[in-house]
């Protein structure tokens, strides 16, 4: 490693190189190199050959260290896989909450270690299935979750006290979590023992997955009281995932992602510190979620550096002294976009890779994507391949005996250096605009995902980049795959369900508990006890959201294109 | 009257987004509906909206918009986007700020693109203004696009010309004094929810104030007012300024009537004569083949381009 | 008034509560460079906001963009809304997750084209070369 290099002998290999090279350049002249530019999926242009001279600077025990030790860019347990492996969990929802109840006992059933939900249109956005901007779209990209009833339906029957559970919903997701509380608390279960994650991670959402309701300042406030109430009510729940999925996925490079999701997440301590909470109280609950693209060793070289920066971040700008506050904890989910729909079965391989990234990279949890997901939400075979998967990797592959196999590589240190450097880079730029909320507001990073987008696009189009079965062997045959369908049908018997919930409940009650709610948004109080008491009372996620609506106005896409 | 100036002065909106269409395609057909629509004119109050890209322009129109239509007010608006130098093609991004009114048939809202045109409007524009007021419009909003200095024909077109900056603009402040600060009848300080913008009002006064002459002579000082158009802010404040600088203008020559101002109609008459005169010019000589025959000469260097011109353009002017 | 060509105008938009507008976004861009003016939207729109929007801005074409599952009732409720504002001579075509017994479906319900994933842009722009002229 680096250290037992001294200074002449990396002048040596760097002369060695340009010696090397020339040679190589003759030989070019002959037969020149396959492409004019070898570029990672993120367009960043790699070398032939990396060296020590490529790391000279990196100093062992500061810049990489030992797993579980600072800047943990090695992984954040000591014993990472060789103590326990990651958490398989599988994103599911569709349909009705009951439909989605036997998605989830089948998933336990095939060896699945952590729940994940995946919520419809309506319930993302804070509508309920009878609201005239949800029709057509009820259960069609996840569960439709309209009341307390629905909650407990999606649960029934499994061990919520031993299971953990991650949902992602952003903007009503305080009452979600409310009613997953008031779920638990019915069940007899204290909410001090319920583990899970909401995603709660508004700005990602202006920046990419345009899930909002308001606007970004009364976003962070109503975040930030569950940041609060989390830190002292419910301690084992992860209150936000700050997520460079979604931002990746909207088209963003790999160093945009490390940059622009790291920079919500000092947003977010900001506004808890500013709330008088002490770093070391809420941030060991932040947990990250991370997108795996195909690029395999930028994608592993992105989870070093993140882990790495996300420390320096904690330790130097926040003054955190909990070890745990230096964590950076992260689901990771393969690369949606990478899929295609033309011969669907090179899916399969496309995650496989995608995933081994992520493992090699030291992720916490894992989604693996389906060979139908460019089709439709995945059908239970789909899903289970992917699951599998999971399983080949870490139980047959072997990649898993030893921590951080990539450690040491020239070219993956270098690259991790590389990304860090570069995406610190454009956290000054943010800092420099006022900070990521300034930022989305001159639509700094919706601008540049946007352009990375559109370069990503052209660049397949004319063939700079292959996409196998797009625009390189292309067949002419369409390769038959069973296709997961919603039922019409579904929207006017949940429908029929909530009206019903609705007739039933003690309305006065429902509308005092709402105002309420509102007196809180309106008068700074923590909402969340509010929110409880109002889904325990059987108030519908769109009652509490419009209550939100009310007092803190709704935010519109601004449209960058 | 045709039935296209009869369904427009009725308020249908096909007819009339259909008319501006052919306005902005310079269709000939569309003059005689436009002499046909004058007598319908002169009614709206138009009120054009200025600025450097991205100052919030849209954003304060859509508030416009609403504010207005809480007085009962009717709303056209045309709103300017730059044509792509590189295709000719163009996204008309201002109406995404505004879409909250499409369904209110109080409002109409029609983008519009530059195409090659230079001054901040389209070369539609005027007649577009002319089609809103004739279909009944109360008022007409004009945002052009964000544009530099001098890119200011909106004044000719607009009753009230504003003028949006935005704090922290300093050296721009400096950059926009000559061409800009003469035009404007009210200048807002958007984006006051940020620092400086307490600073950008007496930056902007100081240089207003030296133009002490104008005041002094009775004429409109113009107010240099905050607002917040994203947060709905100051909006009722701006749209009084508007409403005192209507009264000041009721008073000056032809009032609020732009036909009636001998320098405004010298103006817009020199402009259509331009236009027109050019149009035609050109048309004819290239009918006649004069034109590609010049061009011929001096490609075969049998003739210098300054003589060509000459021999093409004075037998047209002595006509 | 000088005599112009005839642009092609077109809007892009996407209806429904569906918040995926990368491919939108992308698409918006593909026409602006083919050297069309395009009307974009922007997310959440109800389909008698864009028909509305569309009328007013005289577009030749609507491009609906779905990926969320909803486009049974999306598309077809725009092609309707269209009939009844006496303004279907606006070509409506879409794209995003389509699944192909939908697309037979859409087809007959009067969109006259459907891309799905994968689509080169150069065929997206050249479909609306060939089949949406602008008005005469
Ligand atoms: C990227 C992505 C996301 C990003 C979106 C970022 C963004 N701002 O766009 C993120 C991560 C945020 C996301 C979130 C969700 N997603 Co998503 N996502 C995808 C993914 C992987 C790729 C879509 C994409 O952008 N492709 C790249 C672009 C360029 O392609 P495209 O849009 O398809 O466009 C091409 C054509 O379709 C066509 N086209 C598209 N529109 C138009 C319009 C016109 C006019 C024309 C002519 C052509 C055209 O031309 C383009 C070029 O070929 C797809 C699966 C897949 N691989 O397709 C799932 C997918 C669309 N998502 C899905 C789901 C369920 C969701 C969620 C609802 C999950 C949840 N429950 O939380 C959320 C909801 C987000 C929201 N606000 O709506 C499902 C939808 C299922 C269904 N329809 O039945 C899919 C299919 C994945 C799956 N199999 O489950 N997603
Ligand atoms: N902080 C703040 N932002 C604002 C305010 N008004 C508008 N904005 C934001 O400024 C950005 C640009 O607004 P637009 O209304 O599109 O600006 P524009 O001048 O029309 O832009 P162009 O038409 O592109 O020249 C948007 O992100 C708005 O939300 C304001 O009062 N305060
Ligand atoms: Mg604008």
């Amino acid at each position: 490693m680096p250290l037992t290099f001294n200074d002449k002998i990396f002048d040596d290999i760097q002369k060695g190189k340009e010696r090397w090279e020339k040679e190589l350049r003759k030989a070019f002249a002959a037969r020149p190199e396959r492409l004019p530019r070898f570029i990672t999926v993120s367009d960043r242009e790699i070398d032939r050959l990396y060296t020590p001279a490529d790391v000279r600077n990196q100093q062992y025990m500061q810049d990489l260290g030992f797993p579980g030790e600072y800047p943990f860019t090695r992984g954040v347990q000591p014993s990472m896989y060789r103590g326990r492996l990651w958490t398989m969990r599988m994103f599911a929802g569709l349909g009705t909450a009951e439909d989605t109840n036997k998605r989830f006992h089948l998933l336990v059933k095939q060896g699945q270690t952590g729940l994940s939900t995946a919520f419809d249109m309506p319930t993302l956005m804070g509508y309920d299935t009878d609201s005239p901007k949800a029709r057509g779209e009820c259960g069609k990209c996840g569960v439709a979750i309209d009341t307390l009833q629905d909650m407990e339906d999606l649960f029934a029957g499994l061990p919520i006290d031993k299971i953990t559970t991650s949902m992602t919903i952003n903007p009503p997701a305080s009452v979600i979590w409310a009613m997953y509380i008031a779920m638990a608390e019915k069940r007899g279960i204290d909410r001090r023992i319920i583990g899970g994650t909401i995603q709660n991670d508004m700005l990602k959402e202006f920046i990419a997955q345009k899930t909002f309701m308001c606007p970004p300042v009364p976003s962070v406030r109503i975040i930030t009281d569950t940041v609060e109430f989390g830190a002292k009510e419910v301690p084992k729940w992860n209150t936000i995932s700050i997520s460079g999925y979604h931002i990746r996925e909207a088209g963003s490079t790999a160093v945009q992602e490390l940059a622009f999701t790291l920079a919500d997440g000092i947003a977010y301590t900001e506004a808890a510190i500013e709330r008088g909470l002490n770093v070391d109280d809420f941030a060991p609950r932040f947990s990250f979620f991370f997108n795996s693209h195909l690029d395999f060793f930028e994608e592993v070289a992105k989870f070093r550096a993140a882990r790495r920066m996300w420390a320096k971040i904690m330790k130097e700008r926040f003054k955190a002294k909990e070890p745990r506050s230096w964590w950076l904890r992260f689901h990771t989910q393969t690369a949606g976009c990478s899929l295609t729909a033309q011969q669907p079965y090179n899916n399969v391989v496309r995650t496989a890779i995608e995933a081994l990234a992520a493992v090699m990279g030291g992720t916490q949890s894992l989604h693996t994507n389906s060979l139908d997901e460019v089709l439709a939400i995945p059908t239970e075979e789909a899903a289970t391949i992917a699951l599998r998967t999971q399983q080949i990797i870490s139980e047959e592959s072997g990649v898993a005996n030893t921590i951080d196999p990539l450690g040491g590589s020239y070219f993956v240190e270098a690259l991790t250096d590389r990304m860090e450097e570069e995406a610190f880079g454009i956290i000054d730029k943010i800092d420099d605009m006022g900070g990521m909320l300034a930022a989305i507001e001159k639509n700094y990073p919706q601008q540049e995902i946007a352009d990375a987008a559109y370069r990503y696009q052209k660049q397949i189009d004319e063939k700079e980049r292959t996409v196998v079965g797009v625009n390189k062997y292309v067949t002419e045959e369409d390769i038959p795959v069973e296709i997961l369908e919603i039922d019409e049908a579904l929207e006017s018997l949940q429908m029929e369900k909530t009206r019903r919930i609705k007739n039933e409940r003690d309305n006065a009650r429902v509308r005092a508990c709402l105002e309420r709610v509102g007196d809180a948004c309106s008068g700074g109080k923590n909402v969340m006890e509010d929110v409880i008491e109002a889904v325990k009372a059987h108030a519908t996620l769109q009652e509490v959201c419009d209550v939100y609506r009310k007092v803190f106005g709704e935010y519109r896409d601004p449209g960058i294109y | 009257m045709s039935s296209i100036a009869e369904k427009v002065v009725a308020g249908d909106i096909r007819t009339v987004a259909r008319l501006i269409r052919d306005i902005d395609d310079g269709m000939p057909e569309v003059r005689e509906v436009l002499k046909e629509l004058y007598p319908h004119t002169g009614n709206a109050y138009i009120i054009g909206i200025t600025g450097s890209p991205g100052v919030g322009k849209s954003t304060l129109v859509d508030q416009m918009v609403g504010h207005l239509r809480q007085r009962d007010k009717t709303v056209g608006v045309l709103a300017v986007d730059p044509t792509s130098p590189f295709s000719g093609g163009a996204i008309l991004g201002d109406r995404v700020r505004m879409q909250r009114h499409s369904m209110d048939p109080g409002v109409f809202i029609r983008s519009l693109a530059t195409r090659g045109h230079f001054g901040g409007l389209t070369q539609s524009t005027r007649s577009a203004i002319d089609v809103l007021d004739a279909m009944g419009k109360d008022y007409v909003l004009v945002e052009t696009v964000g544009v530099g200095q001098d890119e200011v024909d909106v004044v000719r077109s607009a009753h009230t010309t504003v003028i949006v900056v935005i704090p922290g603009m300093g050296d721009d402040i400096q950059a926009i004094k000559a061409g800009i600060l003469e035009v404007g009848d009210i200048f807002l300080i958007n984006k006051s929810d940020r620092e400086g913008a307490d600073k950008t009002v007496s930056d902007l006064r100081l240089m207003i104030e030296m133009d002490q002459k104008k005041y002094e002579e009775g004429g409109w000082k113009p107010p240099i007012l905050k607002v917040e158009a994203v947060f709905d802010k100051g909006i009722d404040e701006f749209l009084e300024a508007v409403d005192q600088h209507a009264a000041y203008l009721a008073k000056t020559e032809g009032g609020l009537d732009f036909r009636g101002n001998r320098n405004k109609v010298r103006e817009e008459l020199r402009e259509m004569v331009k236009a027109r005169l050019l149009e035609e010019a050109l048309d004819r000589l290239t009918k006649s083949g004069e034109f590609d025959r010049a061009v011929e000469l001096i490609v075969e260097k049998k003739i210098d381009p300054y003589t060509a011109c000459e021999d093409l353009v004075l037998p047209v002017s002595k006509q | 008034m000088k005599q112009q060509k005839r642009r092609v105008r077109v809007m892009v938009a996407k209806p429904g509560l569906d918040g995926h507008d990368r491919g939108a976004r992308i698409i918006a861009r593909a026409y602006r460079d083919a050297g069309f003016e395009v009307v974009y939207t922007g997310l959440h729109q109800t389909p008698e906001e864009i028909v509305e929007a569309a009328i007013q801005e005289d577009v030749d074409m609507i491009g609906l963009s779905s990926l969320a599952g909803a486009h049974n009732y999306l598309f077809p409720a725009v092609v309707q809304l269209l009939r009844e504002r006496g303004a279907d001579d606006i070509v409506v075509c879409g794209g995003g997750i389509i699944p192909e017994d939908d697309v037979e479906k859409l087809k007959a319900a009067g969109v006259k084209a459907v891309f799905t994933p994968g689509t080169p842009l150069d065929q997206i722009v050249k479909w609306v070369e060939e089949n949406v002229s602008p008005r005469s």
